[in-house]
């Protein structure tokens, strides 16, 4: 579905953003035959289903989705980690270790330590437990090296770009590889910390400006800038 | 008040019952429970009253002694009043300090007695700058299943309806007690709070507890006997200016009626 | 002759009010409100796990209210120790906000909302509500409106609004009301002191007036905040500028 900038209307909690025959779609909700906003952000229409795009808002764990989380408390049997949603999450070391797990034998704190970030999967998630994660699947584990950077969660779709657009231009411009925790954590790692450095600061500009037209122009001019700066350095 | 969970189907057939003017227990949307006041029955007191409202029960005990007037009414008595939710009272009241539930009790049933000038404060002052009559009231929740604000303030004015200061000289600064007939305090108005819970659109005044659980929203309204209001305090949930006038209204003919009991004992 | 206040407002006039959002860098969302001579900050962590679990509830968030005063925010220093009042006051905003919430939506977690009196000129109840409803929204936290809330009162005979300090000392009868934009419902109902049934329906009516002018004014600041021009993360020199 195109994106349309005319219907972006910012709004805020308790706005009105439709009346009459609609549907309420995320951050809305309906009272009667109106439809108000609930959170900070950008109202769009899709059809008969009005939604709002949160500008400001943490994330809510969804099964399926490939999140980056931090390690903050090793169990018996488990890792618990910070995947910056309410819930805290768990990964099973059933999960890791596939044949014949022995507590006694298997040391967790040497696949994965407090403070160690982990790209995972959420592969169980209802709201009556925390979610459950899983390292099994491709390029998922530790990330070993590298920065981490946040950007709101709802701003992800503008750091990736119509078709990929932006995310391709940062990875172009400054060679780095970049991947993006839909639970917004970014993981950054590059040639050199000055290229991390400048993905990071391109991602606050970013979060700080997502609602501005013409910022794969703006970043483009950024990144190029800097860029040029530093290798005449 | 604390979590206690109420069956569902409990809680549904309060709201569809209120949303057609009617209560599980049978009484009217306007009516109280059962109200017992009896008075005098702590003898170490100077002055006490239980109330009990249904199944609810408050005792309250008034205690005379000397202190220190605020500094900034020096010419004035004290008046303090204090809560405790005892544990005997309900299984989800738990010993320790007052918590916040126990605090807005005490404060809201001060207030009412306070604003609406239940007592000449001047007239409980020894020794003005230095000491005063300190009128400490102390509510005691003895058994919890509703509507503890109504029945803490009914039971605060019995109990002050009840009070006898013993004789007493002023000795420099000091009071001291002497023989002879302790004379009653002599209130000036009579302030009685109305508690009404809001359920599907719906005032039930006096909510048990299972209302009190099931309830949108809770608002309690002080009187006095001129119908001027003494305090009000809006509990949890939201209501609209014309639900807020409108318990102003129905608060008018209910604390008509606490102070009829009050004064039939 | 017009009635002239102590600080010379008309009777049914606000006291200058400044808003802020956005204003702490830890929290999930926070913001900052002058009213007059008072000033409070409020932050918002959550909706986050509960701890001890005991307290977490199956049904939604918990909130959790914690209306404090600054030991240097009045004019004689307050003990740093919860008081009965500040005890009281943090329930009666807690219940002032959780109309606007679906705390539904976050079963097992708790809303922390941490309101501090920086500095005390009659009405703080109020401004901190204000404050917790922009600083709730600055969390992203799903809420069904704002929250704006506003005294009014009895000073000297007459009905009043948005009572200072002194007036608040001095006053016959004081009345804090908060209101919910969406719905017009009233969260926030106190009365302390005296009051006639007439002079009640005067009194609440101007409030739900202050109310809605201070709502204007959170919208304002809202609207200003998000369509403030880009700023410069970096300058020219590749210094990183404030975020």
């Amino acid at each position: 579905m195109a994106t349309q900038q005319e219907d972006r209307k910012l709004v805020f909690p308790g706005d009105l953003i439709a009346e009459g025959d609609y549907y309420a779609g995320d951050n809305t909700f309906k009272k009667e035959n109106r439809i108000y906003a609930t959170r900070i952000g950008l109202a769009t229409k899709d059809g008969r289903k009005v939604s709002v795009i949160a500008l400001r808002g943490t994330y809510e764990p969804k099964i399926g989705d490939v999140v980056i989380g931090k390690v903050i408390d090793i169990g018996f049997t488990n890792w618990t980690l910070d995947i910056l949603s309410p819930y805290i999450a768990i990964l099973n070391a059933s999960d890791v270790f596939r044949r014949g797990f022995d507590p006694h034998r298997d040391s967790l704190s040497e696949v994965f330590g407090i403070g160690d970030i982990v790209l995972a999967e959420v592969s169980q998630f209802d709201r009556t437990r925390d979610p459950l994660l899983t390292v099994r699947g491709p390029g998922l584990g530790k990330l070993a090296k590298g920065r981490l950077e946040r950007i709101t969660p709802a701003k992800i779709p503008r750091l990736i770009g119509k078709k990929g657009s932006m995310i391709t231009l940062l990875k172009a411009e400054t060679g780095c590889q970049i991947t993006i925790g839909k639970n917004g954590y970014v993981h950054i790692l590059g040639k050199s910390p000055e290229a991390e450095e400048l993905v990071s600061l391109a991602i606050r500009k970013i979060e700080a400006e997502a609602h501005i037209p013409g910022l794969t122009n703006r970043i483009t001019d950024f990144l190029r800038t800097r860029m040029k700066a530093s290798e005449s350095k | 008040m604390s979590i206690n969970i109420i069956p569902q189907i409990t809680r549904e057939r309060i709201l569809e019952l209120a949303g057609k003017g009617r209560r599980i227990d049978g009484r009217s949307l306007t009516q109280f429970r059962p109200i017992k006041i009896e008075r005098g029955l702590i003898k170490k007191a100077d002055g006490s009253a239980m109330v009990s409202i249904g199944s609810t029960k408050v005792l309250v005990g008034i205690k005379i002694e000397t202190g220190e007037p605020f500094p900034d009414t020096p010419d004035q008595g004290v008046l303090m009043v204090n809560a405790e939710l005892v544990p005997l009272a309900s299984p989800t009241f738990e010993p320790g300090p007052p918590n916040e539930d126990a605090l807005e009790l005490a404060r809201v049933v001060d207030r009412g007695l306070r604003e609406s000038k239940v007592l000449r404060f001047e007239d409980l002052c020894i020794n003005p700058g230095k000491r005063v009559f300190v009128v400490f009231v102390d509510i005691y929740v003895l058994d919890y299943d509703g509507n503890l604000f109504d029945a803490s303030a009914l039971a605060s004015i019995a109990a002050l309806m009840d009070t006898k200061m013993k004789p007493y000289k002023v000795e420099g600064s000091e009071v001291v007690w002497i023989e002879g007939e302790p004379v009653p305090l002599s209130l000036q108005h009579y302030p009685v709070s109305v508690t009404m819970a809001k359920a599907d659109g719906s005032l039930l005044v006096d909510p048990s507890l299972e209302e009190e659980q099931s309830a949108d929203a809770l608002i309690t309204i002080t009187m006095d006997e001129q119908n001027r209001l003494c305090a009000i305090q809006k509990g949890q949930g939201s209501f609209t200016p014309e639900e807020v006038f409108k318990s102003v209204q129905i608060a008018k003919e209910a604390s008509s009626y606490l102070r009829e009991r009050l004064k039939g004992g | 002759m017009i009635y002239k206040r102590i600080d010379g407002r008309a009777p049914d006039e606000l006291r200058p009010i400044k808003m802020a959002l956005g204003v702490l860098d830890k929290a999930d969302g926070s913001a900052y409100v002058e009213h007059g001579g008072t000033k409070v900050l409020v932050a918002v962590y959550g909706p986050r796990e509960v701890h001890p679990r005991h307290l977490a509830s199956p049904e939604g968030a918990i909130i959790r209210c914690r209306y404090h005063m600054a030991p240097f925010s009045t004019q004689e220093r307050k003990n740093p120790a919860p008081s009965r009042r500040e005890i009281e006051l943090s329930k009666v905003i807690r219940q002032a906000l959780t109309p606007a919430m679906f705390l539904e939506l976050y079963p097992r977690t708790t809303i922390d909302i941490f309101a501090e009196v920086l500095q005390a000129d009659g009405g703080t109840r109020c401004a901190c509500v204000t404050a917790c409803s922009l600083a709730l929204a600055d969390a992203g936290i799903p809420l069904k409106g704002l929250v704006a809330s506003c005294a009014a009162g009895k000073y000297q005979d007459r009905i009043i609004l948005d009572l200072n300090d002194v007036e608040d000392k001095g006053c016959q009868a004081d009345l804090p009301v908060a209101w919910l934009s969406t719905t017009g419902e009233i969260t926030l109902l106190q009365l302390n002191g005296l009051l006639t049934e007439e002079e009640f329906q005067e009194a609440l009516n101007l409030a739900l007036k202050g109310c809605r002018q201070i709502y204007e004014k959170q919208k304002e600041t809202l609207m200003n905040y998000y369509t403030a021009p880009a700023k410069e993360l970096v300058s020219e020199t590749g210094q990183e500028g404030s975020k």
